[in-house]
């Protein structure tokens, strides 16, 4: 039962923001390059310091150990990292299920990350960060490099996450189809606001 | 048995094999010409300045001006520190975290070593003190220096990765456990190279010294384990501390990784 709630959330040029997103909700961000959409899934990840509050089901972000915030308030960014050889060292849990759900030969664990193309990389981070299970997921273009399968593989696996785990989503785009089909609400960046922005 | 005295002749002659190498190397346009003669200069001057010190110092074995002595060694190694440092919380925060780090260590073991291990009496006769904390200092100022810097630039160089393990819910040591691993083996793999070498390779400077001081060889070796395993602990100990200290100015007390408190020398 997932509540993100942002409280006159500031960051450098950006804010104050205000926003719910519910349980089971998806909000699509989009707005021109620069405008903060990054900057402000930092904030809520508590990667950056912000002034304002955020709160995760009525807890204020800074009563949780940093670390399990994270872990519950996950974010994807637009370009994973990877620190270690394999593949399945990056993972403490088995994501067998996922791996499918992603077209992922479960053989990959074994493969040098060198050896991963972009979208395999992507479509990996993502499988890693739910085997945290966090209640909300940030995600910053998490489609960007798949082609036009891949993400909407990428698409579904988020959806049934969601359904399943009762996840809040918020989700960072320029896909305005995407945007139609997944979000509850769409809203952009505007003047260092968050606004509604008519659905396409 | 006593050390054959070198006269000013002598060392000239000397001298002219580092001229004679500062030639050459101008002559192949290497660019070491001037400060092969300015490094060999300063030695010199360094040297006999210190001569002079240490001799009046040994004819007045106070212990305020050992410790006089001993802080300006200190703050003289924290200053090397501070000055190679590319990328850092800054000059002065390096000065205090290396000064901090380093009379704890080197002036602690040296301390031990004067009163319980050598029994020296009084413990601080500088005859014993000033090399014994020379020798400890200069290594530890090596490892720190090594130390420090490796890990402010692994932390800006890695910083993607760093960040990247935060967000997947590791803590800030865990996020940075690489980096240290990494930071800690620069700053003691000189010293490690040197015991395991000790005496194949290379015989170390005090004990080449004592020997040409007439010491017996069984005196001299003892002697010189002993430095080894100071400048082993002094170092080790100081480079862990650095660490500490500098992976607590990484990050603030929410574990953001804060880079912005590293600045930027060009």
């Amino acid at each position: 039962m997932a509540v993100l709630r942002l409280e006159k959330l500031r960051i450098r040029n950006l804010g104050p923001v205000d926003l719910v997103v519910g349980h089971k909700e998806c909000v699509c961000l989009s707005g021109a390059s620069g405008t903060g959409k990054t900057s402000l899934l930092r904030a809520v990840a508590d990667l950056d310091p912000h002034d304002g509050r955020v709160y995760l089901d009525e807890t204020d972000s800074r009563q949780v150990e940093p670390a399990t915030w994270r872990r519950e308030v996950a974010m994807l960014p637009e370009r994973s990292q990877w620190w270690r050889d394999t593949v399945g060292e990056h993972f403490v849990t088995h994501a067998d299920a996922g791996l499918s759900q992603l077209d992922l030969d479960a053989r990959i664990m074994h493969r040098p990350v060198s050896s991963l193309s972009a979208g395999e990389r992507h479509r990996l981070a993502l499988l890693r960060m739910l085997g945290n299970e966090p209640k909300v997921l940030l995600l910053d273009e998490p489609t960007g490099s798949l082609d036009e399968a891949s993400a909407s593989r990428v698409v579904a696996l988020v959806a049934r996450y969601r359904e399943s785990a009762g996840a809040a989503v918020l989700w960072v785009t320029h896909n305005l189809a995407q945007v139609a089909r997944m979000s509850d609400r769409h809203l952009s960046i505007s003047g260092g606001r968050l606004v509604s922005a008519s659905r396409s | 048995m006593n050390v054959i005295p070198l006269s000013t002749p002598d060392l000239l002659l000397a001298a002219v094999l580092v001229l004679a190498l500062a030639t050459v190397t101008a002559h192949l346009q290497l660019r070491l010409g001037k400060p092969i003669i300015i490094a060999a200069v300063r030695t010199a001057i360094q040297l006999l300045l210190v001569g002079l010190v240490l001799r009046a110092l040994f004819s007045h074995a106070q212990w305020y001006w050992v410790a006089l002595m001993s802080i300006i060694m200190l703050l003289v190694a924290s200053r090397e520190v501070a000055v190679r440092q590319e990328r850092g919380p800054g000059r002065r925060w390096a000065f205090g975290a290396s000064a901090t780090t380093m009379f704890i260590s080197s002036f602690a073991l040296t301390g031990f070593a004067l009163s319980v291990v050598i029994g020296v009496d009084p413990w601080y006769a500088p005859r014993y003190a000033i090399p014994l904390l020379g020798m400890l200092l200069g290594n530890t100022m090596t490892g720190v220096t090594l130390a420090m810097s490796d890990m402010t630039q692994c932390a800006w160089q890695q910083r993607l990765v760093i960040e990247q393990r935060l967000l997947l819910g590791a803590n800030r040591n865990e996020a940075i456990e690489d980096i240290r691993r990494q930071s800690a083996r620069t700053g003691m793999i000189p010293t490690i190279n040197a015991m395991a070498a000790a005496g194949i390779v290379s015989l170390p400077g005090m004990m080449t010294g004592q020997l040409l001081a007439g010491s017996s060889p069984y005196d001299a070796v003892r002697y010189q384990i002993l430095i080894m395993f100071l400048i082993a602990a002094s170092t080790g100990f100081a480079v862990l501390m650095v660490q500490w200290l500098v992976a607590r100015q990484l990050f603030d007390e929410r574990e953001r990784l804060r880079l912005d408190r590293l600045t930027l020398r060009g």
